[in-house]
């Protein structure tokens, strides 16, 4: 039983296909299942085959519709704006754990808050945000931030308060004002962790993104899931589940990839 | 330099930890201290005697339970850049490499957070020159080629250089040092005591060196402190640290290097050894070593009955 060993060491190729392995397995196991519901029934809808997907994603991808729209574009691109802004808005988040992480006036106005606030379920409160922020854009965005918000501003305040005291004196000696302080000692530290987090919850943030497009919008992924949904479309369905995914893991590594390169010496810390 | 008012003065300071069960323990017990501009100062001590404690007191990083802490008759404020430090752990700024945290300073002092977006130019500038700065403290610390690594690719010994390095390049009216020379070799020991001693005679600093090395703390201090918490008193065993030893080293100072292997040396340090070192030698406070000028004390008479 070595391969299961502490110490087990693969190359890079066994590497590859051990981790390949569960994709393809499920893959597999998806259309065997696909093929026995066809031969029972041709017209199964609910594990469409490959070729039937196919033609979900020729029609959605690279056809007009009666619009004259290229569905899946159109709708990855509404996403990815209400998406972007909201991620945008959790810079708000980040400065506010920084300061309640540094600051005791901060720290006793908003933490009690923050942690209560955590804990209210967001998606209860959507039809207040659409009385409130309009049935636009605004209250999609206001959703997904809602969602994030608080646990994103509490990781920031535990990280700034888990720098070391002795960073902040030091700083202190060596003439360094409360900005710079904040903005130059514990801000820079804690940033590759913060990022690792808002990373972690780019899930959160599309299931959110769904739940407030399922509600009310005239395009999105979300949106489109659940329009086609009436008609169980699972040839469309599938690839759009698919093509969120594959969004999320791109967006996912982006930030990996980015923390490898502007926060070298994070790694090894 | 003011005789009758000296730079820094403690009196009757106690520090006080909460255990584990809330009741107290006492870690310093009656520090009285008076130490004028200038001085040399290396604090010796058991581990765990609280000598790390005494220079959070002096940093202003922590306020004593009781007594007080005057620097030039006032109470002291929080941490500023007239009093550097070189912490025994978590010395560097992480996210920097090693110019920058010994910049760190000089570009903090000169200009806020947001000059580099209101005039780059003039900042460049001074960047510049505060680099050529910084880049002979790295040459003199042996660390010129490691300008641009990260703390972490550094080794411990390496990393308290650069952190005395970003300390000193500040001139400090007063630097605390907490084993900064623990993890170097013997060699660079040396290189640095010299260079510690000839910033400290050009800078006019105080400074406060702790060590457990007890020849490096004569060689280098022109006034010995002995922190500890062996000894006795009229009341029985002593109850956290105190300063049970307090003299000037002998001869001129700084020291020649023949200094470190003179006979005056050896009896010095055997003697520190055993009085304030040695759990099984509990020394009388009537007996302290408390030979300094500046050197003194104020005595609670449950500790010390004094014969009339
Ligand atoms: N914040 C704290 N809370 C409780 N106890 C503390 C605290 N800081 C220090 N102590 C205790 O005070 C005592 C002295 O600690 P200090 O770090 O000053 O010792 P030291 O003389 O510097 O030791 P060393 O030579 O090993 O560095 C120790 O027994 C330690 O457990
Ligand atoms: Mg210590």
């Amino acid at each position: 039983m070595k391969f299961l060993s502490m110490h087990a060491k693969f190359g890079p190729v066994t590497t590859a296909l051990l981790s390949a392995s569960l994709f393809v397995l499920c893959v597999a196991a998806y259309f065997t299942a696909s093929h026995i519901r066809h031969q029972e029934n041709p017209k199964d809808k609910i594990m469409p085959t490959i070729g039937k997907m196919w033609k979900g994603v020729e029609n959605t991808a690279f056809k007009e519709d009666r619009k004259g729209e290229y569905r899946l574009w159109v709708d990855t691109w509404a996403s990815a704006k209400r998406l972007g802004y909201s991620t945008l808005l959790l810079v708000l988040a980040v400065l506010l754990g920084l300061h309640m992480g540094l600051y005791p006036f901060f720290e006793a106005v908003f933490y009690r808050f923050i942690l209560f606030f955590d804990k209210v379920p967001a998606l209860a409160l959507l039809p207040i945000l659409f009385i409130i922020f309009g049935l636009g854009e605004l209250s999609k965005v206001m959703l997904i931030l809602l969602g994030v918000f608080p646990t994103i501003a509490l990781d920031t305040y535990l990280r700034a308060k888990a720098v070391p005291r002795e960073q902040i004196i030091k700083g202190r000696t060596l003439g360094a004002g409360s900005a710079k302080i904040t903005y130059g000692v514990v801000l820079p530290q804690i940033m590759p962790d913060v990022l690792n987090t808002i990373r972690l919850n780019f899930k959160a943030m599309v299931l959110f993104l769904i739940a407030g497009e399922s509600l009310a919008a005239t395009a999105g992924l979300g949106y489109r899931i659940f329009v086609v949904r009436r008609y169980i479309a699972m040839e469309i369905i599938i690839p759009y589940v698919l093509w969120m995914s594959l969004l999320a893991f791109v967006a996912d590594l982006l930030v990996r990839l980015w923390i490898k390169k502007r926060y070298a010496w994070y790694q090894a810390h | 330099m003011n005789d009758t008012n000296p730079m820094l003065h403690l009196e009757d300071v106690y520090m006080r930890y909460p255990s584990r069960d809330g009741t107290p323990i006492t870690i310093l017990n009656d520090i009285d201290l008076k130490v004028r501009q200038g001085e040399f100062i290396t604090v010796v001590g058991p581990s765990g005697c609280g000598k790390s404690t005494l220079l959070r007191l002096i940093l202003g990083a922590e306020s004593p339970t009781e007594g007080a802490v005057l620097l030039d008759g006032k109470k002291l404020d929080a941490p500023n850049r007239n009093r550097g430090i070189v912490f025994q752990k978590y010395s560097l700024f992480p996210h920097l490499s090693v110019m920058d945290n010994i910049v760190f300073g000089l570009d903090a002092e000169a200009h806020g957070m947001f000059l580099g977006w209101l005039k780059p130019g003039q900042m460049r500038q001074r960047r510049r020159a505060f680099r050529d700065q910084a880049q002979v403290y790295l040459e003199r610390i042996g660390l010129a080629d490691a300008a641009d690594k990260y703390p972490h690719e550094l080794s411990g010994g390496m990393r308290q250089r650069v952190a005395i390095a970003q300390s000193l390049i500040m001139k400090p009216r007063i630097l605390l040092m907490d084993e900064p020379f623990g993890a170097l070799d013997h060699a660079t020991r040396t290189e640095m005591q010299l260079f510690i001693l000839e910033q400290w005679e050009q800078a006019e600093m105080t400074i406060f060196f702790v060590t457990h090395d007890l020849e490096e703390a004569c060689f280098l201090g022109s006034r010995v402190l002995v922190l500890s918490q062996y000894y006795q008193t009229d009341a029985g065993r002593g109850q956290g640290a105190k300063i049970v030893g307090d003299f000037a080293t002998p001869g001129g100072h700084p020291k020649p290097t023949d200094f470190l292997y003179s006979e005056e040396m050896s009896q010095l340090v055997h003697r520190i050894r055993s009085e304030g070192l040695s759990p099984d030698n509990l020394q009388h406070i009537r007996d302290f070593n408390l030979t300094h000028r500046d050197a003194f004390r104020t005595v609670n008479p449950e500790e010390w009955q004094r014969e009339q």
